[in-house]
């Protein structure tokens, strides 16, 4: 209930005036102008064509930014749609690409997109409002922000490069070269994008209240961070719509899910992108996320008691097109009203305030609490000023903030009885910082992480992957680099900050400055969606596997544990050991590569399921080896962890593997253990589930119960299968059950209807990997370590992905390989590198089979007795004989080549040793001379195996 | 082998001849191929220093050598002090461990988990196998110590019901948990065929093959290694004079002819083995060397038919019914037969003859049929053998022709007519 405070803007879409003409073919009028309105409030907006607007992305803090070409809509006028050319926010270009640029970028700068991938048919209802634009010159430097929303362009990104703009393009003045701009001087922090790139070191010295900062934060250059936070925005348009056609179908219905839960949305998509990079395209975020956006926008508006904070919110956003849009000006008085009583320091605090902002606000304090700030709001102007300080920041890291924020609130409670009003604010503010506190150091540490990760691209590139890596994707791989202690370290200090926080309003105030003026102070805004929304979060996914997913180790009276050993295991040594550890099965990999989609469908899937409070079913399905537990298990972690920063109700995860219980009725036992502890007998068990998940219970948190290997659960009654798919769909269980099983098929083959039935239709299927992926999975498991030259990788992937798919396989084969090279005599022009012949002879080892080399390593009478098989199938012409038929074969065989006779003991002696091995099928050997024998090997084989002797 | 040192260089040639023995020096009868051998013992090595899980195959024929692979491995990876400190080993058979129960039992116990009481395991199968895996899930690569799981017969769990063990060993050993190495030593070729998909897409798909393309001569040199007395034996002139006698052995020409169709009949070395252990039993004070002779009649034993072993020690009318059965054979072209047609068939052989020699009660004839039933001669054809009466039940005939003639042949004292019953071609 929590989330029923958020607001939300309603605006109205209207075309103004006629349409300008009507295209037959595809039934389309095309519009001169659009007319926006907001729902209460007399003032409208009109967009025509050829001005720059703001589209709605998936970060309101950082709408899109782009050029309208024309606007039409359908006959029905039902369809506003707007043919528009991108440009992209510095923090849109991926953090990488940034170097190319060669100098600061501004805050406030944004590129003309040339890219391909991105559709430029935008809903006009994601229209947010008109922004101006600047083209300058190359060399000409930004004038000193004297309106924070103006934005400039200099340069054209084509998602590869930084061009200078043509002059045919749409921009005005073609800028000449670049002279680095010296931005230092430039304040102006992006508070909004979060530093990803940013130094540590502010977070640290958080505590101390740094004069200067509080100076400088005090003068007006916080601005330009928020222009910049605004200008961030863009970019991510550039680097999701590098996916458009990947993402739109997973986004789709994710987004479905997450409309029901709207207060959850930002915080919700925000993870979801993270988590998979390639989740979604700004198109989706237009066509799908638009929706919820917009309710909330609308929202926004319509809530009276909310049109004060509202005008805080929205105006500096509406500064940019301020002077065209009335309804800035309506509002911009207002704000005036507050600044006003808002002392120096706090007016030099940018606002950035959005639609987002008041759910942020909400979501970090309880519900009751969100309500009253509210309503005092107008009233209590001399303390909005403070909120506000608190806002941007928060903006910052949008969602970042507010899990940061959350503990605090929990930490809190007593505190704010005595003077709610004071309180809260104290509430609000130490959110922000916390958010700050929490980025800050984080992207610091990253650096080495980036590093690493651009070498990885750069590994890739050679993969003909650009597109994936440029985008989003490798930042992921990014950003799970930093190993845990890092990680762990940083969680610590956060924690230290938050209690430290806590303190006074004073010193947050100044704390804030400072992470802000860190912030500034690399103002290298990472340039990805992610960056702009969650990037604080990303990192997190790692540390998250330190948590072990839910299930308590239950004491028993007998440790089950394996002895532990004296000396320490050795690490591994040289290059070829340090491959071969990274690419053995078991360890972990710092992301999955390769199963973004799956990893979101599945993520969004459980998370909604969760965050509702209901029971879910999805069967997935997959040949082994194609990364489906693997991929269930990470989003268990990833949700484990937005479990533990308060982003999501907790919940519990339990995993149950059919292979791994020795009957199916096992399976309520182990479950039972798991949930509660307990033991019983499966009986029992089965009926202590059953009053569990069929009760209602107070603060009964989500099971999130993980079904491994489901064939084996198969009964004849089905009874095992039946219940778990049942239990999810009472009322009052909050059960979500993912089963895992090989065939696509098996509810069909193997199920019941009634049991078919309940497991419903969320199926997905683990597609077998295909080279490239293969290939990719290596790479990322190898990481920067080379000991594979390009090709060998190669052959490996493709062998493995024209047999089996099998990822497993690939690991093993080039693990093999790494040994096979390590003790193959040194080559004076070897590279030392893992090469083409090491892994053909792993290929073979692997995957040849040894019946021809069996065959011919045989005893002289057993090949015989081949041979004599053969003749007698010859003369028979079936593919059976018995022995004593053969025997009869055997022995002419024997005269032929002068050797003496047989006998029979001897012959039966021959057969049974191929039929141990396996050339021959035999029938039980009790039945002596009458036994029937069959070759287990084409006869050609045998043939070809005997010719050469 | 020896309790004497070497001081006492002559020893009386009886105490000499018992310590003749097949030399059991490991490595002088197998010769692996250094890259199986060199393989396997990396493989090992990592798993015992490294805390790497690995698992492994070693598939060959009978015979082959891969049990001595694995222990000579073995030896030589426990001269480590650090591996032999950490590894532990569990072996498990698949002839012994006839089910996952029985193998977890097993496990469990060798390695002396916390629920093990003495020797005896307690908890269910379903506890046990949630302790075991409970346990190998909190070790963890470093600290852990590595466990070695040797699956002789592999095969045969294979067999076993869902392959749980199998998957479950498999997995630990892909997957962050205490460090195992598993070897399955089977003589299938096809195993990989037997395995589930998951489990064998669990398997690291490394098999050793091992295959002996040993050649006669390297079989010869092998034979006498064999026999050849060790340097260290107490009595340095016997010793001398024992090797000599083998070598001069080895080059007869009789000899050599024996090892040759040995060679042709069987590489592996267990029938070997039994080959010169025939021999060596031959060696006596009086005949302190073996001789040519020895060899040919150890050969003669080898190769002897088990089944024309037993005509021999059948009454003459028992090998009437068997020469009757055989001309049922020839007639009926392998059809099954009843006791009642090879009554009727020897009764035609018997007017013929006119002869009262054999003339014998139906129940006699009846027994001595049951007789070679029971030496499983005969078998009765499945499935009719519940219902129809003894005299009617069918029956195939358990020898080849040529088993029944060389019987014949060597049977003592056999009657002429019954001879040439069996010679001719109609009964």
């Amino acid at each position: 209930m929590k989330y029923f405070t958020r607001l939300r803007v309603r605006r109205v879409y209207k075309w103004r005036g006629e349409p300008l003409s009507f295209n037959r073919k595809l039934k389309t009028f095309e519009y001169g102008s659009l007319v926006i309105s907001v729902d209460g409030l007399p003032r409208t907006t009109v967009i025509n064509a050829g001005q720059h607007i703001l589209i709605e992305g998936e970060d309101e803090d950082n709408p899109y930014v782009a050029k309208v070409i024309r606007l039409f809509g359908d006959e029905s006028g039902k369809q506003k749609k707007a043919v528009v050319q991108w440009f992209v926010r510095v923090s849109e270009v991926p953090l990488s690409k940034l170097k190319l640029l060669g100098r600061e970028p501004h805050p406030q700068e944004i590129f003309l997109y040339q890219g391909r991938s991105c559709d430029d048919e935008v809903n006009a209802e994601s229209i947010l409002r008109p922004v101006q634009v600047k083209h300058l010159d190359r060399a000409a430097p930004f004038p000193d922000s004297g309106d924070k929303d103006t934005l400039f362009v200099k340069l054209s990104w084509d998602s590869k490069t930084f061009r200078e703009l043509e002059s045919a393009a749409p921009v005005a003045s073609p800028p000449p070269p670049t002279p680095p701009l010296p931005k230092p001087s430039l304040p102006p922090s992006p508070p909004r994008s979060p530093p990803t790139a940013a130094p540590a070191p502010a977070r640290r010295a958080l505590p101390t209240p740094d004069p200067a900062v509080m100076r400088r934060a005090a003068s007006g250059e916080v601005r330009g961070g928020r222009a910049t936070a605004s200008a961030g925005k863009v970019g991510v348009t550039e680097a999701e719509s590098l996916h458009l056609a990947s993402r739109l179908s997973a986004s789709k219905c994710s987004s479905a899910r997450r409309r029901k839960a709207i207060a959850r949305t930002p915080g919700v998509r925000k993870k979801l992108q993270l988590s998979s990079p390639e989740a979604t395209t700004r198109q989706d975020i237009l066509d799908e996320d638009r929706a919820s956006e917009m309710m909330l926008a609308q929202r926004l508006s319509s809530s009276p008691p909310l049109t004060l904070r509202l005008t805080h919110s929205l105006t500096p956003l509406r500064k940019a097109g301020a002077a065209t849009t009335p309804r800035a000006h309506r509002l911009t008085p207002l704000r005036k009203a507050h600044a006003a009583a808002v002392t120096a320091e706090d007016t030099a605090v940018p606002l950035e305030p959005d639609s987002r902002t008041p759910s942020a606000r909400d979501d970090s304090t309880s519900p009751q609490q969100g309500d009253e700030t509210e309503a005092e709001l107008p009233t209590a102007s001399g303390r909005t000023p403070r909120r506000r300080n608190a806002t941007p920041r928060r903006n910052s890291s949008s969602s970042r903030g507010q899990k940061a924020s959350t503990p605090s609130r929990q930490t809190e409670p007593n505190q704010r009885e005595p003077g709610l009003t004071v309180l809260i604010e104290e509430d609000n503010e130490n959110s922000p910082m916390l958010s700050a506190a929490a980025v800050t150091p984080r992207s610091s540490k990253r650096k080495s992480a980036q590093l690493v990760s651009s070498r990885i691209r750069k590994q890739l590139n050679l993969l003909e992957n650009l597109q994936v890596l440029n985008s989003d994707g490798d930042d992921d791989e990014d950003e799970f680099v930093p190993s845990k202690k890092e990680l762990q370290s940083s969680s610590d200090e956060e924690e230290e900050e938050e209690e430290g926080a806590l303190e006074s309003d004073e010193e947050e105030e100044v704390l804030s400055k400072k992470s802000r003026r860190a912030a500034a102070g690399s103002c290298t805004p990472r340039s990805k969606r992610k960056t702009t929304s969650t990037s604080a979060r990303t990192p997190r996914k790692t540390p998250n596997k330190k948590i072990p997913p839910g299930t308590p180790r239950t004491p028993r009276h007998a440790t089950p544990s394996i002895p532990s050993r004296s000396l320490p295991a050795r690490r591994p040594g040289n290059v070829l050991e340090e491959a071969r550890a990274r690419l053995h099965v078991s360890s972990v990999p710092e992301s999955l590569p390769c199963r973004e989609q799956e990893f979101q469908d599945v993520y969004s899937f459980v998370e909604s399921k969760i965050v509702d409070g209901t029971g879910g079913c999805m069967y997935i399905s997959g040949v082994p080896g194609t990364g489906k537990t693997a991929t269930v298990h990470e989003v268990m972690r990833c949700l484990q962890h937005a479990a533990d920063v308060d982003e999501i109700p907790p919940f519990h995860f339990i995993e149950i593997n059919g292979m791994k219980m020795t009957d199916p009725h096992q399976a309520y036992v182990q479950i039972l253990q798991n949930l509660t502890g307990q033991k019983a007998t499966a009986d029992h068990a089965a009926a202590l589930l059953e009053k569990r998940f069929g009760s209602a219970a107070p603060r009964k948190e989500t099971t999130v119960l993980l079904v491994d290997e489901l064939d084996l659960l198969w009964t004849r009654k089905q009874n095992v299968m039946y219940n778990l798919f049942d239990w999810p769909t009472r009322r009052h269980a909050r059960l979500v059950v993912l089963t895992i099983a090989n065939t696509m098929d098996l509810p069909e083959r193997i199920m019941i209807n009634r049991v078919a039935s309940r497991l419903g239709l969320t199926r997905m299927s683990f597609q077998p990997y295909s080279f490239k992926q293969l290939q990719q999975i290596i790479m990322s498991r190898l990481n920067k370590v080379k000991a594979f030259e390009e090709d060998a990788l190669q052959l490996v992937s493709r062998k493995v992905a024209a047999l089996s798919g099998d990822a497993r396989r690939c690991l093993d084969i080039c693990r093999r390989a790494t040994e096979i090279c390590e003790h193959s005599p040194a080559d004076p022009f070897s590279t030392g590198l893992v090469g083409m012949s090491h892994v053909m002879e792993a290929l073979n080892e692997m995957f040849s089979s040894a019946y021809i080399t069996a065959i011919r390593c045989a005893s002289l009478q057993e090949q015989l007795f081949l041979r004599a098989v053969i003749a007698e199938f010859r003369r028979l012409g079936l593919e059976e004989a018995t022995f004593q038929q053969v025997f009869v074969q055997h022995r002419a065989l024997c005269r032929v080549e002068g050797l003496q006779p047989v006998s029979v003991s001897e012959g039966l002696a021959a057969c049974q040793r191929l039929g141990a091995c396996r050339l021959l099928l035999l029938e039980p050997s009790r039945l002596g001379v009458l036994q029937r024998v069959r070759l287990n090997v084409s006869q050609d084989d045998v043939l070809f195996a005997l010719k050469d002797d | 082998m020896s309790k004497r040192t070497a001081k006492d260089a002559h020893l009386p040639v009886g105490e000499c001849v018992t310590q003749v023995g097949i030399n059991q020096d490991l490595s002088s009868v197998y010769n692996f191929s250094d890259a199986q051998e060199l393989h396997l013992l990396e493989l090992l090595k990592r798993t015992a220093i490294h805390g790497e899980s690995n698992s492994v195959l070693i598939v060959g024929p009978r015979g082959a050598g891969k049990t001595m692979l694995l222990k000579c491995v073995l030896r030589d990876l426990l001269e480590d002090k650090e591996a032999q400190k950490s590894l532990l080993q569990v072996h498990l058979n698949g002839l012994l461990q006839t089910d996952d129960r029985i193998a977890l039992k097993e496990i469990t116990r060798q390695l002396h988990l916390e629920n093990v009481v003495g020797d005896k395991v307690f908890g269910s199968f379903a506890e046990n196998l949630g302790f075991l895996l409970e346990a190998l899930k909190k070790g963890d690569r470093s600290s852990s110590r590595p466990v070695l799981f040797i699956l002789d017969e592999f095969d045969l769990f294979a067999h076993h019901k869902n392959q749980t063990l199998l998957y479950n060993l498999f997995d630990v050993s892909q997957s962050a948990q205490a460090p195992i190495a598993v070897v399955g030593i089977t003589c299938r070729l096809d195993v990989l065929e037997l395995l589930e998909k998951r489990v064998k897409s669990r398997f690291s798909h490394r098999q050793i093959h091992l295959l002996s393309s040993l050649t006669f001569t390297q079989y010869l040199e092998r034979v006498r290694t064999q026999l050849s007395l060790p340097d260290g034996f107490p009595d340095s002139r016997f010793a001398q004079d024992w090797n000599d006698g083998v070598k001069t052995l080895c080059g007869d020409k009789s000899v050599e002819e024996v090892l040759q169709r040995h060679y042709n009949s069987s590489k592996d070395v267990r029938s070997l083995h039994m080959l010169l252990m025939l021999c060596l039993s031959r060696v006596s004070v009086a005949k302190p060397a073996i001789k040519p002779a020895d060899l040919l009649e150890a050969s003669r034993l080898c190769f002897a038919d088990a089944k024309a072993n037993m005509l021999h020690g059948l009454s003459i009318l028992e090998l009437c019914l068997i020469i009757a059965m055989k001309h049922l054979n020839d007639v009926y072209e392998g059809e099954p037969f009843n006791h009642q047609m090879v009554h009727n068939e020897f009764k035609k052989f018997l007017q013929r003859k006119s002869n009262s020699m054999y003339n014998f009660e139906q129940p006699v004839i009846l027994k001595a049929f049951e007789h070679l039933q029971q030496l499983e001669l005969i078998r009765p054809v499945d499935g009719s053998s519940a219902k129809t009466q003894r005299e009617y039940q069918l029956m195939r005939l358990m020898l080849d022709h040529s088993q029944i003639m060389e019987a014949l042949q060597k049977y003592p004292q056999c009657p002429t007519d019954v001879k040439q019953w069996a010679m001719s071609a109609f009964g």
